[in-house]
């Protein structure tokens, strides 16, 4: 059973439609990559989600349950506007964000110092948020987004603000949290990152969603069924009866041949090749995210 | 509720925290007690010493010797003509050098229109009219003497008139004294119309903040932005209260410090004869004395109290609805004008309503929610009726969730708008949106 189900969402603001009849289902444990190019309806989704607006048609339901106010506590956001008050103490500030999302005090001053040290920065507990650097400032609001253990974690464009370092840091911990049950929505236009940690996208754009599904499955659908392939030897051009050969060279000892299958089964093509030539190596050119990316947004 | 209790506190706790806050708790009552005080202390505090030198040709003034800072100095009129005399002034170094001639002849008229005062420098009002009070006093005298009249008979038949006015509004008799429910419905008037414009812009500018922090899309991803606006409202509104609790404490302080030091030096007879307008200042002195015993004071501070929150509360929905209709504080002039304007015009009323508390225009203005909390506090100190109290107070506790709800339409939409500068249209159009 999905986590979270979307029905046929749609939002407008005025005249201008923000949402048209999106559906979308996401798993629980997983992540869930939502994609789009800036002012495709990302926002507005998220908003919804998190009851900040409200659908003007269609619904959403969280494990089965229409959306209502006390699911607020299960779901953790960290916006792509994110900001803390500048004047406030680090702990006071965590402490104060973790009991609006109904967390008692005990508990979120227990989780606050797990959290902290975790990330080693105990010693910032009493500085002012001001004193921070923007770095900083975003760890505070990751542990700000993550106090309350919510089952449903929204992060928009997570990385924005990080060295390379604390990306990686904060995309372990993302795994972590997916890991130990957390379902996790990760709104971006940064493809990379998504191939790297996205179980299932969805691909929004001009309010609609143009494409769903697990990421290998998509990839598998947009594949161009172009192969390359490493052989022994130069290699002589001639023509092939199940594939054609769109690009080769010759490197010292050994020729490497970019190829595309003419029928459907990339076996025919070793086939063909070994009764000639000695293969060291057979790989399918899969297309990056960027480029199925590109090409649907252009091309709806 | 609950989280609309976390609000209030962090919004309380972290105002009352600040250094400004504590500054402005100090220095306030001093500032405004200054406003109302130093004139008053001006005015009676004795000026320096001034003397004047008078060529007293026809003896009119029968060497009068002036007062405590305005001081007469006759030059024999034997011994000095005006050449001589004014040359003596110069080299003195004195005030003034006053002129009487007597031309031949004590024609009162003729000396009247040919008296002179010579000054280096600029002469203050206050000593030319001294001068010329005590100069019509004595020409009056001479021209009694040549109407054969004894100026004894008519210092005998010149009597002061202090009117009693009673108000018999309340079934029972009271002395009404004018003066002093007039200060302290001024005084009243002007408390709310600052703790208003202070603590409101303290809003706006807190709705701003959370804006360009951009904290509040994580606010409200866990609040409403009703509560967040409410909590706000309330948060700041107690830190108002709790500053005017800590004034009230520190006036009754420095009232009592006043009193033993200042009014009891203004009472001392010696002191008051000195003063030039004695019967006045001792008679407003005991008015003042009186009535404020007279006055029912749980009444106006409780009636205070009512206006000072509700106004408060009213003006800082809207406030907040500006706020978060813009980025930043320099755009927020085009709303605040519609805003600010009636609180404006309660000021301006305020000295006619006190003039004329149950007049026409101190009833309607005392009625109108923007302007009530103001005038209405100018007139409560003269018995407003309590079916108009009454109406008023209701009109300004409807208002206040009328213009709430209104403002929280708003500000639940202009929070997550950025960028653009919206226009009051806009803004109108916003309180249909829904959800």
């Amino acid at each position: 059973m999905s986590m979270l189900s979307i029905s046929e969402v749609s939002k407008y603001y005025g005249d201008f439609q923000a949402l048209q009849s999106v559906s979308l289902e996401i798993e629980k444990r997983s992540i869930f990559g939502l994609l789009g190019p800036n002012g495709a309806g990302k926002t507005s989704l998220i908003r919804i989600i998190n009851q900040i607006t409200a659908p003007d048609s269609g619904f959403i339901e969280l494990n089965g349950e229409r959306l209502k106010p006390e699911h607020i506590a299960k779901i953790g956001y960290l916006p792509e506007e994110r900001g803390l008050y500048p004047k406030m103490k680090v702990g006071e500030q965590l402490l104060y964000l973790a009991r609006l999302k109904d967390l008692d005090k005990k508990t979120a001053s227990k989780r606050i110092n797990e959290w902290l040290d975790r990330f080693n920065i105990a010693d910032w507990r009493n500085k002012n948020l001001e004193e921070l650097s923007k770095g900083m400032a975003q760890k505070i609001q990751f542990v700000a987004t993550v106090l309350h253990e919510p089952e449903l974690l929204i992060f928009d464009e997570p990385f924005t603000g990080f060295d390379p370092i604390n990306t990686n840091l904060i995309k372990s911990e993302i795994k972590r949290l997916r890991d130990q049950g957390s379902t996790i929505i990760f709104s971006t236009h940064r493809m990379e990152s998504v191939e790297e940690i996205c179980d299932h996208i969805a691909l929004i754009n001009k309010s609609q969603k143009i494409l769903e599904g697990p990421l290998k499955q998509v990839k598998k659908q947009h594949a161009s069924n172009t192969f390359s392939l490493e052989l022994e030897g130069a290699y002589k051009a001639e023509k092939h009866s199940t594939f054609t050969v769109e690009n080769h060279t010759s490197h010292h000892e050994t020729s490497q041949l970019i190829v595309k299958l003419n029928g459907s089964d990339s076996n025919d093509i070793l086939k063909e090749i070994t009764s000639t030539y000695r293969v060291l190596s057979f790989q399918e050119q899969m297309p990056s995210l960027n480029d199925i990316f590109i090409q649907k947004v252009q091309g709806s | 509720m609950n989280k609309i209790w976390l609000i209030i506190q962090r919004e309380f706790s972290t105002r009352v925290r600040k250094r400004s806050f504590l500054v402005m708790t100090v220095l306030g009552p001093l500032l405004i007690s200054a406003i109302f005080l130093l004139p008053i202390y001006m005015a009676t505090r004795p000026k320096a010493e001034r003397i004047v030198m008078v060529l007293d040709k026809p003896i009119l003034m029968n060497f009068d010797k002036g007062k405590n800072n305005i001081r007469f100095q006759y030059l024999s009129p034997k011994q000095f003509n005006l050449k001589s005399a004014k040359a003596f002034f110069k080299e003195s170094g004195h005030y003034g050098f006053l002129y009487i001639p007597d031309g031949g002849n004590l024609d009162p008229d003729f000396i009247t229109s040919n008296i002179t005062l010579y000054t280096d420098g600029d002469v203050d009002i206050g000593t030319e009219n001294y001068i010329s009070n005590k100069l019509e006093k004595y020409i009056q005298i001479e021209k009694l003497k040549a109407e054969e009249v004894d100026p004894a008979v008519l210092a005998r038949t010149k009597t002061k008139v202090n009117i009693n006015t009673i108000n018999i509004s309340d079934n029972e008799e009271k002395e009404s004294n004018a003066l002093a429910k007039m200060g302290i419905g001024y005084i009243c008037g002007f408390l709310i119309y600052i703790f208003v414009f202070l603590y409101g812009a303290q809003i706006m500018r807190g709705v701003i903040e959370e804006k360009t922090n951009r904290i509040v899309e994580v606010m409200i991803s866990s609040v409403k932005p009703f509560q967040l606006m409410l909590g706000k409202i309330f948060g700041v509104g107690g830190v108002a209260l709790l500053q005017f609790l800590i004034w009230i404490i520190f006036g009754i302080g420095i009232y009592l410090v006043i009193a033993v030091f200042f009014f009891q030096d203004a009472l001392d007879p010696e002191v008051v004869a000195s003063s030039r307008n004695m019967d006045v200042s001792q008679s407003a002195i005991n008015e003042v004395f009186n009535t404020i015993s007279q006055i029912n004071f749980p009444y106006i501070i409780g009636c205070f109290i009512f206006y000072f929150l509700f106004g408060y509360l009213l003006y800082a929905a809207l406030f907040a609805a500006i706020g978060s209709a813009v980025d930043k504080e320099s755009d927020t002039q085009q709303f605040m004008l519609p805003v600010s304007l009636p609180l404006i015009a309660s000021i301006v009323m305020l000295f006619s309503s006190i003039d004329d508390p149950n007049g026409d225009l101190a009833f309607w203005f005392s009625m109108f929610p923007l302007t009530s909390p103001v005038i209405m506090m100018a007139r409560i100190p003269f018995n407003v009726p309590i079916w108009q109290l009454a109406t008023s107070m209701i009109i300004l506790v409807g208002s206040f969730l009328l213009f709430t709800w209104v403002a929280g339409k708003i500000y639940r939409t202009g929070i997550l708008m950025y960028g653009k500068k919206p226009r009051l249209k806009e803004l109108i159009k916003w309180i249909s949106y829904k959800n």
